[in-house]
């Protein structure tokens, strides 16, 4: 495995490899500017997050709920392209221990050109890719490529995927599986779904990989359920949305990433601190 | 006249096993759809071959649709011309007004097949919203149908019409609040909702099956077209001309003659302002590339990034920045050809069709009949032009008012 991949896995099972939960916030590129992107980035790294994935704006994304669809058109809106989110990851791997992913639609990595994104990507110090609209019959180069740059190819299991679907894509990915805890986009959910232990569960069974849990998950109760059957939990929406409010006051950078760190905080505290 | 529909199996279409044409097509869609286009295309797969639902369908296109559509020796515009005899496929004569009608009663038989209870769609101008509700009435089927808040401001009338229809109609707010933000909003309600919701998307494009079924659901068109030229000239068309947005009505009409070499076929695309400007038109083939695109691989307006650029015509129905991926498949194949008229020559088309014979035609199909007006005169008189006329110009008339100076708001 590469040092990216060891990265990744040592971060979500640390030590003596006992599963403690992690917590792996998303953040929108370019939202609502790089220099808040870095600075979130530094603030999550310091409460201990395990991967921040960071997202690759898109012009018609069709996973992603109406928070994450506003932060995608502003950050296009100022201007956000493809190398913007290379530069912040560039410029924050070196001063952080956390795991850097990128999530990004298959029409930007195609129309950039597949090898480019990926040698562009692990030279920016990203650890793994998760392209959400290449389904496991089309990855399978996809999947060698990211490999030979030494990423992880990470793919995502839903709770309609098929149990032979679910081996192809367990074997597919590197790194850690990503479970989507409801059918449906990204955003908050009320409550999880009774099934998701247990689509869980075999899922770590059969892929022998850390299992990470997103779609839905807004609050420390939830993260806490969720690393309960799982090796981390993915935040996405109820964070966009906290920037974005962050954002609609003014303030940028450091400032920003201040007004967001008490909920990360909060979210944190649903990860056991115990061994 | 008795036309089959049950689709033909001619090895020169596609797709291949993996829903492929060539190297187009595929299904790149988020993992929570993929068990239900699967189901779907396994379910299709069985479809296309029980006589028993297609006769059903031939039923209802001719009972209530009103099939076939005429096809009328356009006599006093070739005669203007001075070329190639003109001849018009009716296709604004269907019921609701275009060849949307036989796509839409197509997938709302399949959808209670699939035991399905309630269908969405996507509409741009309205007219496949239209035919999707008026489906679903006939059905019994709950119909939602999702349109951008800026396409509802220009078609209030089609508004109206789809709720009169029982549907409900769904602004999105989204993007450029237009087709293709129509097309994202249907999929996500496709992803919470596909075990009782199936998504009637209304041209050849999306992920397989959806553009191989939307296919044969318009071959119709060219089935009938066929025999109806056979029976007026005794032989086949020396050309067919069709308008292209998504490209369902143009796919219809050629997919019954990809096989006859001797055909020629043209696909005409909505050069908008001119080709030349970057993001005021919808002429993906002419000046598109390859990419991926609502789940499928097919030519697409895009920049250097990825981002869906800005597209413009003056027909709501081929302002859209990809096409079906068959189309793609054709063009590299050469089967194929493909050009665009801007909204000048296409107005122009649209007035003159009403002038000279007495018919007003859509705005989309105006593109196909302003291509016709090119090529007729440099055509030998015993030559044949068949135009697909796909559907009529009612829903037009206040924006043509507008274009040619009339406020009729």
């Amino acid at each position: 495995m590469s040092a990216s991949g060891d990265r990744i896995v040592a971060r979500l099972r640390p030590g003596d490899g006992c599963a403690r939960g992690a917590l792996l916030p998303y953040f929108t590129a370019g939202f609502p500017d790089s220099r808040s992107l870095a600075e979130l980035i530094h603030v999550a790294d310091a409460l201990g997050v395990a991967a921040v994935e960071i997202g690759f704006p898109y012009s018609d994304s069709i996973a992603d709920g109406p928070v994450i669809q506003e932060s995608f058109y502003r950050a296009l809106e100022h201007g956000c392209r493809v190398h913007d989110a290379f530069s912040v990851a560039a410029q924050v791997r070196s001063r952080v221990a956390c795991a850097l992913l990128a999530m990004v639609s298959y029409s930007i990595v195609y129309r950039y050109g597949r090898d480019r994104f990926l040698t562009e990507a692990a030279a920016a110090g990203f650890d793994g890719v998760i392209i959400p609209d290449l389904p496991v019959e089309e990855c399978h180069d996809a999947a060698q490529a990211t490999a030979r740059v030494g990423l992880c190819h990470i793919g995502m299991v839903a709770p309609t995927t098929t149990p032979a679907r679910r081996e192809a894509i367990a074997r597919s990915s590197a790194g850690f599986v990503y479970q989507v805890a409801v059918a449906g986009t990204t955003g908050e959910r009320v409550g999880l779904p009774p099934e998701l232990p247990g689509q869980v569960r075999e899922l770590r069974r059969i892929s022998g990989l850390p299992v990470c849990v997103g779609f839905g998950i807004g609050s420390a109760q939830q993260v806490r359920a969720v690393c309960d059957v799982a090796d981390g939990a993915i935040v996405g929406s109820a964070l966009v949305r906290r920037v974005g409010e962050a954002a609609a006051t003014g303030v940028r950078g450091g400032a920003l990433a201040e007004r967001v760190r008490p909920y990360l905080a909060e979210l944190m505290s649903g990860i056991r601190v115990d061994t | 006249m008795h036309v089959d529909v049950m689709p033909l199996d001619d090895p020169a279409l596609g797709p291949d096993a993996k829903g492929r044409f060539g190297a187009f097509g595929g299904c790149y869609v988020p993992e929570t759809l993929m068990a239900s286009v699967a189901k779907l295309a396994e379910v299709y797969a069985a479809v296309r071959r029980e006589r028993g639902f297609w006769e059903e369908l031939r039923a209802l296109l001719r009972d209530y649709a009103g099939r076939p559509s005429p096809v009328y020796f356009a006599a006093r515009l070739s005669e203007q011309l001075g070329g190639a005899r003109l001849y018009l496929k009716r296709e604004d004569l269907n019921h609701t007004g275009a060849h949307k009608i036989n796509n839409t009663l197509g997938q709302v038989l399949l959808a209670r097949r699939l035991g399905k209870s309630r269908v969405i769609a996507e509409t741009g101008a309205g007219q496949h919203g239209v035919a999707t509700a008026t489906a679903a009435a006939c059905c019994g089927l709950q119909c939602v149908v999702y349109m951008g808040a800026e396409d509802i401001r220009r078609q209030k009338l089609n508004v109206f019409r789809m709720e009169l229809l029982g549907a409900r109609v769904v602004a999105v707010e989204t993007g450029q609040k237009t087709l293709k933000d129509a097309i994202n909003a249907a999929m996500r309600d496709w992803m919470a909702t596909s075990d009782h919701t199936h998504y009637v998307i209304g041209s050849v494009m999306g992920p397989h099956p959806y553009p191989q079924m939307v296919r044969d659901f318009q071959s119709i068109v060219g089935r009938e077209t066929k025999v109806q030229m056979a029976e007026a000239t005794g032989r086949l068309p020396d050309c067919i001309v069709a308008c292209v947005g998504g490209g369902s009505n143009a796919a219809g009409i050629f997919a019954p003659f990809i096989s006859d070499a001797g055909v020629r076929l043209i696909g005409v695309e909505a050069a908008g302002d001119g080709i030349d400007h970057v993001g005021r038109h919808a002429a993906t083939l002419c000046a598109g590339r390859p990419g991926v695109l609502h789940g499928m691989f097919t030519y697409v307006l895009q920049d250097d990034d990825g981002q869906t650029l800005p597209v413009h015509s003056v027909s709501a129905g081929l302002d859209y920045p990809g096409v079906g991926p068959e189309h793609a498949h054709w063009k590299e194949t050469g089967r194929v050809e493909y050009t665009a008229c801007d909204d000048r020559a296409a107005l122009a088309a649209f007035v003159r069709l009403c002038e000279v014979e007495g018919i007003i035609p859509a705005l989309e199909p105006a593109h196909a009949v302003a291509h016709a007006l090119r090529l007729a005169p440099q055509m030998d008189g015993d030559r044949t032009i068949v135009i697909n006329l796909s559907g009529r110009g009612d829903k037009d008339v206040v924006e043509a008012g507008r274009l040619l100076g009339r406020d009729l708001q």
